[in-house]
């Protein structure tokens, strides 16, 4: 057999489900950014099968690739900073007790 | 002289408009000048008065006048499909309104210098008094119904304010308050009935509605006789018939000028110069004119029964003005113009002499109403006694004075149109008015002197007008006498001129009961051989439903009690507690689901990111289903 | 560009605003003046431009178009007609007394000013805008200054200030929603894109299918009726005029109201006959509610401005009533009888004002005799009320009339019974008149000092015209009939084409 579209695809949303299995149900700060991360590989895997398989000429596909590593690792930099903050304010990085905003 | 007698033909317009000119005038500068502003508005009247003259001269001098009206007229307003003028309608029945009404005011207006002399709002009496004649001239020479309406209207704001001039009594205030309600539901008749003769017969203008009338009757019957019922509920109101004769009475609140010109001369009578003006539509609807005779006849019996027992000498004479109305009312529903606009212009005479002769009384007794309370004036007054003897005389009937010729026409006119019942009631009536006047007379101006009275007879200024009308009174009925040569019924009729006829039996009859009730009076009141508490003992149930007026004002305050303020507060409760209770409502249900909804805000990012994804999918699917189904759709449509 | 009046009289409360912002707060006769001046210049103009209209040219004039947004096809057109007249006069006269109603205002003076102008240029604007979007953008914006007067200078009494103010800023917004709502359909379903616009003079020649027209018209009638306090959607009124300072009850009651009747005719019959003709009847039975059931509530009253938030809303149903006969003489009445009533409410709600401002009171039983010592407020309030109960030779008569006779030919049973509705006026205004005027002198008012100086303003001017207009209907008769024939005309025509074309266009 051929290694087509559909296979990267599935592994994508293999990927992704995964993540947002992170991103929802772990208690830690930490875990849900790596969840994100998850996430954002998965779209990653995407573009570039995309690109491989629907216009292989041009690099467009790679090229948002590249920007959404920019942009994760500058999430990162940005989530840990928060989580480190918070960490020092509450002396916890739960999710569940970062509720400050509701009702 | 023929040159103002043309001049005032041709301006006529002008005669309601100087009396306005004066209300301007005193209204806008002569507040505080009582003797500028009384001047003023006697030489405008007086002016108003002449030009009046002149157009019953005009009126004289070309006899065809009386059956072709001269009309002119000025656009109002107008637009596609309704056009209202206001101008002038010279025949001879307005001529008689004009000269009538421009008399009793100008005179009436001299007398108040006198009666209300002293009084702090006396220029604020003379600006009313000129809005009023400027008024009632403007209805006498209306050329259309609305114009008619119109001023009628404003006879009713006139008289609202002078009935209320001495606005801080309660009691007249609640007066002027009924009298504008009262004739406010006649208004309303009057009002649906002018609606539904525009819409279908596309003209107001009385000229030309007496030109269609005749043919529309044959058509639509049953809406002709429709709107005369209509539009003779305005009279109802305003002249005073049974059941909405409750404000006149009341009316005697105001000023005794006042009665003597709006209650009892003018404004009262314009409902039956209105019927007078539609004199052709009820002519050709039997079942409204016949209606419009027996209720005329029904409220002079009526009134008269109550005004036997009354107390106060002013309500005696509102209830007989009610009665004597009755009369003209019943004259035009028995077919009878002239006889009608004939005792019109009489009971001008003698009634606002009667009116002022007992604001004489009154000024002079400080305001003491009760005729029981008087007695033996004529020692001091003896010109207003006389005054008064001759005005209840020639209400009475007793020849030659005017009461007599003008009530003797209405009778024969009754008898021979073959309405004998209201013959015979109209007979019994003038029984009862010879006696309640009589009853009158004879208590408050003779007999025995009550000590604690210090009566002065008037000053000239009262005397001199009341003089003119007394010599009215006896004289002015000779021009409508059958042995006058085309005399009153020759100028102000409807159709062709019948000789008024002498009927000895009638007349003969009419003389009789009239001594009678005066003999009565005599007896009871004069002479004493009878108590008058005896009587009223023995006549018990009737002596107190007449006394209580058949307790019909207590009837309308129920009804204006139960149902209009008892609708007002039921409606209320409706409006806040369901209609407003429904919108604010709405609000608490905004507020109530916010406050439940707000917990949806759990500040758990995993919660609100779960929902996100939940969603997103949720419209994926969706969509998917849509176009699955916009697919199916557009493949069944080319299959069809 | 030509000289058009309505246009500087539109910019002059603009400008007069505007200077006020400069005028140090304390400065309260400066600021008076300048309010007043420049709602006198106003209403200059606005007589200038009412008595130099050309009736043989008729159709708008003093018209300035500048466009704006031309993607969206909006225009900045401004112009008057036989209609709108009228109602520019009316809101002038009504601006510049409320000026001098507000006269003793010492509250934030110059903030109620300010407020107050802008109030008056955006009811001024919505009526003499001829394209819908900056008709809406108007009407929008009178919302925000009357929410804050209410809630700022606004009285308590049966409810509080802050609700009357919210409800009555709610219930505009809920009317104006639909309005939108319906004011964009007609939009996008008047013409393909690309040649869209907001004209009125382009939307009412498009035509539209028959059951556009009436779900449409629905909205609209929604939006314009409960501007217009249609029964059952006008309990806003008697809340929001006893809540308001007196200036605001008199524009709101006088002439902000009747941009609901003016909507309706100018843009709901006109571009949307059909919807008209269907509902119709729905609006003349709702009208008849209006004269009747306000009418008879106005009797349980004790509040004066209840009294008079009442008869406001009775008095719309004739207004409501003439609309819905569509015919000449009807909507001729209805228009007609919107000037009328501006002129009287405003006057009564100016003399209240006074009566408030001295006694500190409202409640009727209260109140008694003040003819005594108030003299000139006792001639304004029986003016007020007498034209309210349709004296001839004031000006609501004229109106009433025609409007009896309009619709009486569409709705006989119904006229009669709003002509009954005189009686029940009739009843509540005399008593009115008669508890609070008349009767004995009260000590506790005797020293109470009658108006006078600035304070006469409102009582001459709209007296004055409450008079002259009734003894000389012509002159608004005329104009008003200027507007309405030719619009009458136009959607008779369409009615008949339509309906004789398609039969039953679904």
């Amino acid at each position: 057999m051929t290694i087509g579209l559909e296979h990267y695809l599935a592994v994508g949303a293999m990927l992704f489900c995964i993540g947002l299995y992170g991103v929802l149900t772990k208690r830690n700060a930490v875990a849900v950014l790596m969840g994100i991360e998850l996430m954002l590989n998965s779209v990653n895997i995407n573009l570039v099968a995309f690109n491989r398989f629907v216009a292989p000429a041009d690099f467009v596909g790679q090229l948002f690739a590249v920007f959404v590593i920019v942009v994760a690792a500058a999430e990162v930099a940005v989530g840990l900073a928060l989580v480190i903050s918070i960490y020092r304010l509450r002396d916890s990085i739960h999710v569940d007790d970062l509720n400050l905003l509701k009702w | 002289m023929t040159d103002f007698v043309n001049f005032a033909l041709y301006h006529a317009w002008l005669i309601p408009a100087l009396p306005f000119l004066a209300f301007v005038l005193i209204v806008f500068g002569l507040r505080r000048h009582e003797k500028a502003a009384a001047a003023t508005a006697i030489s405008l009247t007086g002016i108003s008065f002449l030009l009046a003259l002149g157009v019953a001269g005009a009126v004289f001098s070309r006899p065809e006048l009386v059956e072709k009206p001269l009309v002119y007229s000025a656009r109002w307003f107008s637009m596609a499909g309704l056009s209202v003028e206001m101008g002038c309608l010279i025949d001879g029945t307005s001529a008689m309104m004009l000269f009538v009404v421009t008399l009793i005011s100008t005179l009436v207006m001299i007398y108040s210098t006198g009666y209300m002399h002293g009084d702090e709002g006396f220029t604020r009496f003379f600006a009313y008094l000129s809005l009023f004649a400027a008024s009632m001239l403007g209805l006498v020479i209306a050329t259309n119904f609305l114009q008619l309406f119109v001023f009628w209207e404003l006879v009713g704001l006139c008289s609202y304010l002078l009935i209320g001039y001495y606005y801080y009594k309660v009691s007249a205030r609640e007066a002027a308050k009924k009298a504008f309600m009262t004739t406010r539901v006649g208004d309303f008749g009057l009002l649906v009935g002018i609606v539904l003769i525009q819409t279908f017969l596309g003209t107001m203008d009385f000229v030309e509605l007496s030109g269609k009338l005749p043919a529309f009757a044959k058509e639509a019957p049953v809406l002709l006789t429709t709107i005369g019922f209509l539009v003779f509920i305005g009279p109802i109101g305003k002249s005073g018939q049974f059941p909405l004769h409750v404000w006149l009475p009341d009316a005697m609140e105001g000023p005794s000028p006042v009665s003597a010109l709006i209650h009892a001369a003018t404004m009262v009578v314009a409902g039956v110069y209105l019927v007078a003006r539609a004199f052709t539509m009820f002519s050709v609807a039997p079942e409204a004119q016949h209606f419009v005779a027996y209720l005329g006849g029904f409220t002079a019996f009526f009134a008269a029964s109550i005004a036997l027992t009354q107390r106060e000498m002013k309500r005696i004479l509102a209830y007989s003005t009610i009665s004597q109305l009755g009369y003209m009312i019943m004259a035009l529903g028995v077919g009878s113009l002239t006889a009608s606009m004939f005792h019109l212009m009489t009971h001008a005479y003698f009634k606002a002499l009667m009116f002022l002769a007992a604001g004489s009384a009154l000024h002079a007794l400080h305001g003491k109403a009760d005729i029981f309370e008087m007695g033996g004036l004529y020692r001091k007054m003896p010109w207003t006694a006389a005054f008064m003897v001759i005005g209840a005389i020639a209400i009475a009937g007793i020849p030659p004075f005017a009461g007599f010729w003008s009530k003797d026409e209405i009778l024969v006119m009754t008898k021979l149109h073959g309405f004998t019942g209201l013959y015979y009631l109209a007979s019994v009536t003038a029984f009862m008015t010879a006696f309640y006047m009589f009853r009158m007379v004879f208590t408050a101006f003779f007999g025995k002197e009550n000590p604690e009275n210090h009566p002065h007879e008037s000053p000239v200024s009262m005397l001199v007008p009341m003089g003119v009308l007394a010599v009215l009174s006896v004289v002015g009925g000779l021009v409508g006498a059958p042995f006058v040569a085309k005399g009153f019924g020759y100028w102000v009729r409807y159709g062709a001129y019948h000789h008024p006829e002498f009927h000895a039996d009638v007349a003969g009859i009419s003389v009789l009961l009239a001594l009678l009730g005066i003999a009565l009076a005599w007896t009871i009141y004069g002479a004493k051989k009878v108590a008058a508490k005896d009587l009223a003992a023995k006549a018990g149930f009737l002596y107190t439903l007449s006394y209580n007026k058949y307790y019909i004002d207590e009837l309308f305050q129920w009804i204006n009690r139960v149902f209009a303020d008892g609708t007002g507060k039921i409606l209320y409760w409706v409006d806040l507690y369901i209609v407003d209770g429904i919108v604010n409502g709405l609000a608490r249900l905004t507020a109530f689901a916010g406050e439940r909804f707000r917990y949806v805000q759990n500040g758990q990012v995993q919660h609100y990111a779960l929902v996100f994804f939940a969603s997103v999918v949720f419209i994926i699917l969706l969509s998917g289903l849509l176009g699955v189904t916009t697919a199916g759709v557009q493949s069944g449509g080319v299959a069809g | 560009m030509n000289f058009s009046p309505i246009a500087i009289a539109l910019l002059a409360p603009i400008v007069g605003a505007m200077l006020l912002i400069f005028i140090p707060k304390d400065e309260r006769r400066l600021i008076r003046w300048i309010a007043a001046f420049s709602m006198g210049i106003a209403l200059l103009l606005s007589l200038a431009a009412y008595f130099m209209y050309d009736f043989v040219k008729g159709g708008f004039q003093y018209t300035i178009s500048i466009p704006w947004v031309k993607e969206l096809g909006i225009t900045l057109a401004l112009g008057a007609d036989g209609l709108s007249l009228p109602m520019l006069l009316l809101t002038n006269l009504i601006g510049f007394s409320a000026i001098f109603a507000s006269w003793n205002i010492d509250k934030r003076t110059k903030e109620f000013f300010i407020l107050l102008l802008l109030l008056i240029a955006g009811v001024m604007g919505t009526f003499v805008s001829l394209d819908l979007f900056v008709f809406f953008l108007f009407y929008e914006v009178v919302v925000i200054p009357i929410y804050i007067m209410v809630i700022i200078w606004g009285s308590s009494k049966r409810v509080t200030k802050e609700y009357a103010g919210m409800k009555l800023t709610i219930y505009l917004l809920i009317g104006s929603a639909f309005l939108l709502v319906g004011l964009v359909a007609l939009y996008l379903n008047a013409y393909p894109a690309g040649q869209r616009t907001f004209l009125m003079s382009a939307l009412a020649q498009a035509s539209f299918s028959e059951s556009f027209q009436i779900y449409c018209f629905a909205l609209l009638a929604f939006g314009f009726g409960s501007l217009l306090s249609m029964f059952p959607f006008h309990s806003w009124s008697p809340d929001g005029y006893a809540g308001a300072p007196t200036a605001v009850s008199m524009i709101h009651a006088g002439v902000l109201k009747k941009i609901g009747g003016y909507g309706l005719l100018r843009i709901g019959v006109l571009t949307l006959p059909l919807g008209a003709k269907f509902w119709a009847p729905v609006i003349a039975l709702l009208a008849v509610g209006n004269v009747a059931y306000a009418g008879f509530i106005a009797l349980a009253q004790k509040d004066l401005k209840y009294v008079v938030g009442y008869s406001s809303v009775s008095h719309m149903g004739y207004v409501l009533i003439g609309l819905a006969a569509m015919n000449v003489i009807g909507v001729n009445g209805a228009v007609a009888n919107m000037f009328a009533h501006g002129v009287m409410s405003a006057l009564f709600f100016a003399m209240i004002g006074w009566v408030y401002e001295r006694t500190h009171t409202r409640w009727i039983p209260d109140l008694g005799g003040l003819g005594h010592q108030m003299p000139r407020v006792a001639t304004g309030m029986l003016l007020a009320g007498m034209a309210g109960l349709g004296l001839p030779g004031l000006v609501s008569f004229v109106p009433e009339f025609t409007i009896f006779i309009g619709s009486f030919a569409a709705y006989p049973v119904l006229a009669v019974l709003a002509i009954a509705g005189v009686v029940i006026t009739a009843l509540y205004t005399l008593r009115v008149l008669a508890n609070v005027l008349f009767g004995p002198r009260r000590a506790e008012f005797d020293d109470l000092q009658d108006i006078k100086g600035p304070e006469m303003v409102p009582l001459v001017v709209l007296g004055a015209v409450l008079i002259l207009a009734g003894m000389f209907p012509w002159y608004l008769m005329d104009m008003v009939n200027a507007g309405v024939q030719p619009i009458v005309d136009t959607v008779l025509a369409k009615v008949s084409q339509m309906t004789a074309l398609g039969g039953g266009v679904k």
